[in-house]
């Protein structure tokens, strides 16, 4: 459904005299969602995780420049094909309640969530009624300003606008961010629920343990790039053939040993031709800082490494 | 289940607007007893030629004129109490009479040029707020930015200079015609006459709200809420309208009812270049010739004013806000 | 989504020197229009009181290349009258807002600093002076000190500085709870190293920012206390007086009279504000820096 490849956003800006300099946060993403798959998207904070998402639903500034394939159902998108998409097949499930505005029924947001995807005035209403009762969302929660209901509430909500229209293409952003064990289990469950009815979700986060539990695919962002684009269920099967991030980032787990994060080695300012991990890899050689290694086909994952084949 | 504690509301209100009347009456008292001029000329000016001495020593008496500021402070407070502010020196009337009826005056130019001023202040903060660095926000920005540095004096002077004497379209000076009375002249003879005075005082109020209103849209276009909307396919005039606009009424009303005093202090200069009989030029008046009962009584009525004004916002920004009328409700 | 975390504002700015940085244009301002003030001061200085003679035969002109401001009723030449009045204007204005700008720190240290009976009855203060509507506030004071000029500057300042006085207020009752203070102390560090420390460099820029701001408001005020006739000095009028005497002779059709004195006080107060914004700019620690 969703095609990305070698994506780069990048920002324009002024700084002293004549001076242009150019900002690249996300220098090659490649990224494909498949209806009824559900798709990680994981990175640290300031790895490019929103600024894509912004991307994919038109919201970047004007001044940013956007390159690269961007295909939605085979079809190219541009900005203008963007705008006319989003909230109609592609939707967003924000992270927190303050994306809601804070002065208007909760109901009322969701109905016109529902109208904005294109529904008419009837079923738009029953649309509504019915995600408030799929989510098991009393009536009287319609009537309810954002800040009055609970943070389970608020997710549901959240979630209920998002389905209410007829999106194919669900973004959820940090769903599991902040919250309790229980409202985290229902928020997965919710999304999982959106997979087997075959749309497909973006599920952006940097919650690996819990992106593991329920994706098909695990796609992994280091500094603006796509490092590895890897079936979840390789993750059982030992952390040999990750990248050596993904491993980093997997064996930190409580769970799976809780070995240290490693820490960058030289003081790397400057960047530097090569791969960006680098200066935190234990197995860089001096190849791998020389030259950006390309993202690979191999077997069934992508990957972005020189060390890892086969 | 009591949403809003209304009774609270009005007995603290009331309680503070006493205690705000009592401390103003306090300095404003103050600030007259320490004027050079000799508190029984301030009573009477001059016709205390004219009066006997039986009279002046009755009205000497009457207002403690020759006890110690606090003695006649306290004198002076319990006749207001009564109701009894003094008799005007100016106007030889009641100072309770010549409030009322300036007020009256006033009050039709106020009303006039706050109107004016919120609405298309408002409007035009909208516009501008819509789209940074378009060509309505700039010019907007131009306008409010020139505003804030002219005197609103000299501008009811251009304006005068423009429309009353080189086109002649509207009169130089005054609330009705010259030789009319107030019961007189025709409503639109008063429009007429109100048309300046009031242009004056709204062309900077306008700039002043819009201003605001303007840094307030920008705040709630650029917020996440209009981020997400947009997100869900809203175009921006779509977002501007369902959710900005509600979101930033609230403060505009606030703004509205706060700037009451502003609009107070511009009618007295606008007043004084229109010759307009209003409660500016009274007061003016007052201060000059030292016609201390009229100043005390107007400065009073005038804290007063601008009380009610913050309290009405405070009012309908407590209604209004779900998130202060829901409290009680909110799980 | 945290569009906070974008790195560029959303539009391009657009200047008419984009080859400087803000910080050089702000002290290009600066220079402009300090330069300037200098310019009418040394005027002033110069022209003395030629042109200021009572010469009926050329009363009531209009301008011209001769007279650039026309001359008034009693053959004054206008322009001379005008800068000397914007002189006048300008340090009744600055003296009212530098005695404004010292009560509002003496009061907003006194209020943070010594105690909570203290800031209670000075922050009642405060309010109490903020509730009277400013103009009659200003009438009032100026009659309690018998007119004339000291009392419009009085009367400036002493109702300007309510808000610079609560401005500093919050400021300090909030550094003196955050974190870096309290580990100070914790150090060991006397309260007058704190203060010095890391009190001033807060509460300076504040303080500069507040009185600089305060200058437009100051004159505009002055002038129109001295317009609606409360600071007659029976020479070297200022602005204000100017403009209520050539009021008369509005409707007579003397346009040059009120207009262009009034013309150049908003063109002076105009270029003060951008001045103060400029030194704004320089002094914000958060945008001296661009």
């Amino acid at each position: 459904m969703l095609d990305i490849h070698n994506l780069s956003i990048s920002f324009q800006r002024y700084t002293r005299g004549f001076v242009r300099e150019t900002l690249s946060p996300v220098s090659d993403v490649s990224l494909s969602v498949h209806a009824g798959e559900i798709v990680a998207l994981i990175g640290a904070s300031g790895a490019g995780k929103s600024l894509l998402a912004h991307a994919m639903l038109g919201l970047l500034p004007k001044n940013a420049t956007l390159k690269g394939d961007f295909r939605f159902k085979g079809e190219d998108l541009s900005p203008a094909r963007i705008r006319e998409l989003r909230g109609r097949e592609i939707a967003l499930i924000p992270q927190s309640v303050s994306h809601l505005n804070p002065l208007i029924r909760v109901g009322k947001q969701v109905y016109r969530s529902a109208r904005l995807s294109g529904r008419c005035h009837c079923t738009a209403s029953a649309s509504c009624d019915n995600a408030f009762s799929r989510y098991q969302l009393a009536e009287t929660i319609k009537a309810q300003f954002p800040f009055q209901i609970s943070g389970g509430m608020a997710r549901r909500v959240l979630t209920a606008t998002a389905t209410a229209g007829k999106a194919d293409l669900i973004i959820a952003d940090e769903p599991t961010t902040g919250l309790d064990p229980e409202v985290t289990e229902q928020s997965l469950t919710h999304l999982q629920e959106l997979a087997a009815q075959q749309k497909g979700v973006l599920l952006i986060t940097h919650d690996l343990e819990n992106a593991a539990r329920i994706a098909d695919t695990l796609v992994v962002l280091y500094d603006g790039r796509t490092v590895e684009i890897t079936p979840t269920s390789s993750l059982s099967e030992g952390t040999a053939s990750l990248h050596p991030y993904t491993r980093a980032l997997w064996q930190a787990l409580p769970q799976n040993g809780f070995i240290r994060f490693p820490h960058a080695v030289e003081k790397d300012d400057v960047r530097k031709c090569g791969c960006a991990f680098a200066c935190r890899c234990p197995e860089a050689t001096s190849s791998c800082r020389d030259r950006m290694p390309p993202l690979k086909q191999i077997g069934e994952k992508m990957m972005r490494c020189t060390h890892v084949t086969g | 289940m009591q949403t809003f504690p209304a009774d609270n509301f009005w007995m603290n209100r009331s309680v503070r607007l006493f205690l705000t009347l009592l401390l103003v009456a306090i300095l404003a008292f103050t600030l007259v007893s320490l004027s050079p001029v000799d508190p029984v000329n301030a009573y009477l000016g001059m016709d205390r030629m004219q009066i006997g001495p039986e009279q002046e020593q009755l009205i000497i008496d009457r207002w403690g004129l020759d006890r110690p500021p606090v003695e006649r402070f306290f004198i002076w407070g319990g006749n207001v109490l009564q109701s009894d502010l003094g008799q005007s020196m100016i106007f030889n009337e009641p100072v309770t009479t010549v409030i009322a009826k300036r007020f009256l005056t006033s009050l039709h130019l106020m009303a006039l040029a706050w109107l004016l001023s919120g609405v298309l202040g408002f409007v035009l903060g909208v516009l501008a707020g819509m789209r940074q660095n378009s060509f309505v926000d700039r010019s907007v920005r131009l306008y409010s930015y020139l505003m804030a540095s002219t005197p609103s004096f000299w501008m009811g002077m251009v304006l005068l200079a423009i429309f009353s004497v080189s086109l002649g379209w509207t009169p130089i000076c005054g609330a009705y015609p010259p030789g009319l009375t107030s019961a007189d002249s025709t409503m639109w003879q008063r429009l007429h006459h109100l048309l300046l005075p009031a242009a004056t005082l709204s062309i900077i109020g306008i700039a002043q709200i819009a201003l605001h209103t303007r840094e307030k849209m920008i705040d709630a276009m650029n917020s996440d809420y209009a981020i997400f909307a947009l997100a869900q396919g809203d175009s921006r005039i779509g977002v501007a309208i369902h959710h900005a606009l509600r979101n930033i009424c609230l403060p505009a009303i606030t703004l509205q009812f706060a700037s009451l005093g502003e609009l107070f202090g511009g009618s007295v200069l606008a007043e004084q270049v229109f010759s307009y009989p209003g409660l500016g030029k009274a007061t003016v008046e007052a201060g000059i010739r030292g016609d201390v009962p009229l100043l005390l009584g107007i400065t009073l009525f005038s804290a007063m004013f601008v009380f009610s004004g913050n309290m009405i916002a405070d009012l309908l920004y407590s209604k209004l806000d779900p998130r202060i009328s829901n409290r009680r409700e909110a799980l | 989504m945290n569009v906070q975390s974008l790195p560029i504002t959303e539009s391009v700015q657009f200047s008419l020197i984009p080859a400087l940085s803000n910080r050089r244009r702000a002290w290009l301002a600066c220079l402009l229009c300090g330069g300037f003030f200098l310019a009418l001061v040394v005027t002033a200085g110069i022209l003395g009181t030629s042109g200021l003679d009572i010469d009926f035969l050329h009363r009531k002109l209009a301008p011209s290349l001769a007279y650039p401001f026309g001359t008034d009723w009693l053959g004054r030449d206008m322009l001379v009258r005008t800068v000397h009045g914007l002189c006048r204007s300008l340090s009744i204005g600055l003296l009212a807002a530098g005695c404004s700008s010292v009560i509002s720190v003496g009061i907003g240290i006194m209020a943070a600093t010594m105690g909570r009976r203290v800031d209670s009855i000075l922050s009642l203060l405060i309010d109490i002076v903020m509730a009277t509507p400013h103009l009659v506030l200003l009438i009032l004071v100026s009659f309690a000190c018998g007119g004339g000029a000291r009392g419009v500057v009085i009367a400036v300042a002493v109702s300007h500085w309510p808000r610079l006085a609560r401005i500093l207020r919050a400021e300090i009752l909030q550094l003196r709870t955050s974190e870096f203070i309290s580990i100070s102390r914790r150090l060991g560090k006397t309260p007058g190293w704190i203060a010095l420390h890391h009190m001033l460099p807060h509460l300076i820029p504040q303080f500069m920012i507040g009185l600089i701001l305060m200058f437009p408001h100051a004159i505009l005020h002055a002038a129109g206390l001295t317009f609606l006739g409360f600071g007659l000095t029976p020479h070297n009028p200022s602005i204000g007086i100017l403009l209520s005497e050539s009021m008369r002779h509005l409707s007579t059709g003397y346009w040059w009279l009120a207009i262009l004195p009034g013309l150049s006080l908003v063109c002076t107060v105009k270029l003060f504000d951008i001045l103060g914004n400029n030194l704004r700019t320089l002094l914000d620690p958060r945008t001296t820096q661009d």
